[in-house]
């Protein structure tokens, strides 16, 4: 069976800490920082089990600040 | 396999796109704007319409569109985006015009724009973002508040006998013969953003296409003038907000002509 890897990026810069990634994220791969904040003082997202993502896009579909890139690759050979 | 090898431009499946500019948007964390002016970014992107696309902004939230959305833009004075759309797109046939409200623009001010450029049939698209109450002056009553809900003009909650009942104007609009599609949509989950995209797709090729007045209203949160966080406002809307505007096509023809 194909197995799928994803990955995101997510700008920390411009992300205002909204929590609606993490909400909408199926595979609770991301979080937000619970101490580290941006310039502009917003407890930033970011994937804290990056290994678990698999590229659906859902966090960077419903992301209102547009900060989220996905990578997805679907592994034919096992 | 590591994130490195995942992370690479060939693997790329979602990414900013290129028509918003670098700005950082004014609006609250989470707010329901920045996904929609996200939508139609994608759509001109897609559609290769960035030329020929006219968006006419409002007064509300969203009267920086135009730092947002590498388009054209007219800045209306407040509810008269219709009528600024109706002059734009008589006087530029071949282009691309919509209107983009709030619910205090579209349905308390504009209340009268909004009915006659609809009953006109005017080639445009409205997209119409409800989120029940004024956000950029500090969460009062809108004419689309909930009743019983509480704002700060209505502290003990909407009266039905002072303030009247929730005017659902989309209902209203799609009485009209000028308009061709009428929908209510909402951005809360990634499959609702999907489906408000293919809405407001379908509304752009209606006004390109010359067949009439199509609305999209997008049902969003105001979490600041909820004073709930962003994901219990969208628990909020789903409870709340969806019995009285509930999601789905209220009309669709393919023209008015």
């Amino acid at each position: 069976m194909a197995k799928v890897y994803g990955a995101v990026t997510i700008d920390s810069d411009r992300c205002k800490g909204c929590d609606l990634c993490v909400v909408a994220c199926p595979t609770d791969t991301l979080s937000l920082q619970p101490k580290e904040v941006n310039d502009r003082g917003y407890h930033y997202a970011y994937p804290a089990h990056p290994e678990t993502c698999i590229g659906c896009a859902a966090c960077a579909t419903v992301c209102p600040d547009a900060c989220i890139e996905v990578y997805r690759v679907v592994d034919r050979q096992k | 396999m590591t994130q490195e090898e995942i992370i690479r431009p060939e693997n790329k499946v979602y990414s900013r796109p290129t028509f918003l500019t670098d700005n950082y948007t004014h609006y609250c964390p989470g707010c329901s704007h920045g996904v929609v002016h996200k939508i139609i970014a994608e759509l001109v992107d897609e559609m290769g319409i960035g030329e020929k696309s006219l968006g006419i902004a409002p007064v509300g939230c969203a009267v920086f569109a135009y730092n947002y959305i590498d388009i054209d833009w007219i800045e209306a004075a407040h509810g008269r985006a219709p009528a600024l759309a109706t002059a734009a797109s008589r006087l530029n046939p071949d282009m691309l015009v919509f209107t983009y409200q709030g619910d205090g623009d579209l349905s308390a001010i504009g209340t009268a724009e909004t009915i006659h450029a609809c009953n006109r049939g005017e080639n445009i698209a409205i997209i119409f973002i409800n989120n029940g109450i004024y956000g950029m002056t500090g969460g009062q009553m809108a004419p689309t508040t909930l009743l019983g809900m509480k704002t700060a003009t209505t502290p003990y909650g909407r009266d039905a006998v002072l303030n009247g009942y929730p005017l659902a104007i989309t209902n209203l609009l799609a009485q009209l013969d000028g308009t061709c599609y009428v929908t209510r949509q909402a951005v809360h989950t990634a499959a609702a953003v999907r489906k408000t995209k293919a809405a407001i797709k379908h509304a752009f090729e209606n006004a390109i296409n010359k067949c009439g007045t199509s609305v999209v209203e997008i049902v969003s949160t105001c979490n600041s003038g909820w004073k709930l966080s962003p994901a219990k406002s969208n628990e909020w809307m789903v409870e709340h907000m969806f019995e009285k505007y509930p999601l789905g096509d209220l009309k669709n023809v393919e023209s008015i002509h």
